[in-house]
């Protein structure tokens, strides 16, 4: 038995039943990280004691005969956005590079209390900005279908671990594509969840309107479990809905046959490759014979999306990056004279040219005489990018779409481009401005055998039925 | 050219960011071509489109319900001790740069 290649299911099982034991496998995936992930760079952080402690607690209950629980002695990894109780956090930058948390983000505390092994924190862009993971200050990621490619961003460690099986399942966050783009290019399963379905407490914000966290696996299965358990209401987090969470794993093997799956041609447009098109247009089909009814539908304003969503997620960034200032935590500038003038150096050392970037953009885009202009402007957009889908939603279940206009690019195209780099995520921004659940699963590959993903969009809350036409997908494909 | 030299000093000024010159140089070009690409906006008409700051009074609630009682699932009673407890002092001050043991301690914040 390959330990490192089990599903969360199989892995369960095979501890439940004694076919392995929930220490040899957290042993196994940490003697893989050894191997093979000095080449792929995808984990910042090991966290063994927690890891060892947790899988030793999940063998104690098997040996008294318990049921494990979802994730019982599931090795899994956790992008270093979210904050974890006494494990270094660096959010990718050096302004955090000596951060030990002292609370656990919720999700990972579910995760946790549902008996997941944490290993470790993933590499990912500084402060989950990018979509190549370049922008991390201690190192990229490779790809590990081609290691002389991105693996996407930002959490690109995130889709790494689970692509190269140094993780059963990680965790993520998805501000733009964060999540869905590094699926694709890893060709592996990532959900980016409703806004309010994952309680946000405890990820290092960076635009707290379209921040989400949510989980990548190796099949659709795997992103259900995971779901299932971090998904529902937080005291924690005001912005986490109090809406019921179904059982994913039982609603995905629902049948598809009649449901309605939009196509909109406003993602098939100019710019999208033309292996990526041909690959999306098969899959397509294939839910056709799988008894989907294909309806075209129009989501007319896409087209303004990168320009609203790279004025909203930088003017919240600004803002929400302002708590870096040396005093409480993180990097502090020395030989400084003021405060002020140690707010400034202590910011201009421990932030990297991206993370700038966008705190001058999204500040410019506030600051007197630019408001309307920038930021109530694009705020007016999102309203529109919204109301597009509202009434498109109207006529279908879910609309698939490509997840990326190309498969992964080679490290270093586009370090020296930012605007080529923003429209990376043309595919993905849309459904963080409105709030809507995406998913990106692979569909098929290149010549060249890179990955491509095919995303699948739904209704607020409507996880299980973007997962139920991603499940059949995945089982007839 | 949007954005001049003078323009990005000041907004680094009001970030709380301090630039180098080839940095500086950098920035003026970067926003300059984002910005430029932001313009696209200005095609759509928006003057009679509410703006939107965020999604969650679309979904999750009672749409029936106005104001602020759609979100009457989010209010809580008042909790004395507060919802968690407070961070002990010597947890709180564990990240710190520089502290004494009971206060964050900063360079001083008035010249005389």
């Amino acid at each position: 038995m390959d330990l490192n290649s089990l599903s969360i299911a199989s892995a369960r099982a095979a501890v439940q039943e004694r076919k392995t034991s929930a220490v040899a496998l957290a042993e196994a995936f940490y003697a893989k990280i050894a191997s093979d992930d000095p080449k792929i760079g995808a984990y910042l952080t090991l966290s063994q004691e927690r890891a060892l402690a947790k899988a030793a607690e999940m063998d104690a209950l098997v040996a008294r005969g318990e049921k494990l629980p979802a994730l019982g002695g599931i090795p899994v990894g956790i992008k270093d956005v979210l904050v974890t109780q006494g494990v270094k956090t660096t959010a990718g930058s050096k302004i955090l590079s000596n951060y030990i948390p002292p609370y656990d983000c919720t999700a990972v505390a579910r995760m946790e209390a549902a008996g997941a092994v944490v290993l470790g924190k993933l590499n990912c862009d500084e402060f989950a900005m990018g979509s190549s993971n370049e922008n991390s200050a201690y190192k990229p990621v490779h790809n590990p279908r081609d290691l002389s490619r991105v693996p996407g961003g930002s959490s690109g460690g995130s889709a790494a671990a689970v692509a190269a099986n140094t993780a059963i399942a990680t965790l993520g966050t998805d501000t733009g594509g964060s999540i869905r783009q590094p699926a694709s290019f890893c060709g592996v399963v990532g959900l980016k969840p409703t806004y309010g379905r994952v309680s946000r407490y405890g990820l290092i914000a960076f635009a707290s309107s379209l921040d989400n966290i949510g989980p990548f696996g190796k099949t659709v299965q795997d992103v259900a479990t995971v779901l299932g358990v971090i998904a529902g209401r937080d005291p924690m987090d005001s912005t986490s809905a109090e809406v019921p969470v179904p059982d994913y794993v039982a609603e995905i093997e629902k049948p598809v046959k009649g449901m309605k799956i939009g196509v909109a041609k406003e993602y098939l447009g100019e710019g999208l490759d033309a292996e990526v098109r041909s690959a999306v247009m098969a899959a397509i089909e294939k839910l056709a014979k799988l008894g989907c009814e294909i309806v075209e539908v129009s989501l007319p304003h896409t087209k303004y999306a990168i320009p609203t969503y790279y004025i909203v997620a930088t003017a919240e960034a600004s803002s929400n990056l302002a708590r870096f200032d040396g005093v409480r935590y993180g990097h502090r500038a020395q030989g400084v004279r003021s405060l002020s003038e140690m707010y400034r150096r202590s910011r201009e050392q421990g932030f990297g040219a991206e993370v700038k970037r966008r705190i001058m953009l999204g500040t410019y885009a506030l600051s007197a005489g630019y408001y309307d202009a920038y930021y109530l402007k694009a705020q007016k957009v999102r309203t529109l990018l919204t109301r597009d889908f509202e009434e498109a939603f109207g006529k279908v279940d879910a609309i698939v779409a490509p997840t990326c206009p190309t498969p992964a690019f080679k490290l270093g195209d586009k370090v020296d481009d930012p605007l080529a780099m923003y429209l990376a995520d043309i595919y993905t921004v849309t459904a963080n401005l409105a709030g809507i659940p995406g998913v990106s699963i692979p569909c098929g590959e290149t010549k060249e055998k890179l990955p491509i993903g095919l995303q699948i969009f739904g209704k607020h809350f409507a996880e299980a039925t973007i997962l139920r036409v991603a499940n059949a997908y995945e089982k007839g494909a | 050219m949007k954005v001049t030299e003078k323009d990005v000093a000041y907004v680094a000024d009001l970030a709380n960011l301090e630039l180098g010159e080839a940095e500086r140089t950098r920035m003026v070009r970067d926003l300059n071509s984002i910005l430029g690409y932001i313009d696209n906006l200005n095609e759509l008409d928006t003057a009679n489109v509410p703006p939107m700051a965020q999604v969650s009074d679309r979904f999750g609630v009672d749409q029936a319900k106005q104001g602020s009682e759609r979100f009457a699932y989010a209010r809580r009673e008042d909790i004395h001790e507060g919802l968690r407890k407070s961070l002990p002092r010597e947890q709180a001050l564990a990240n710190a740069p520089e502290s004494d043991g009971t206060f964050f301690k900063v360079p001083k914040v008035i010249e005389r």
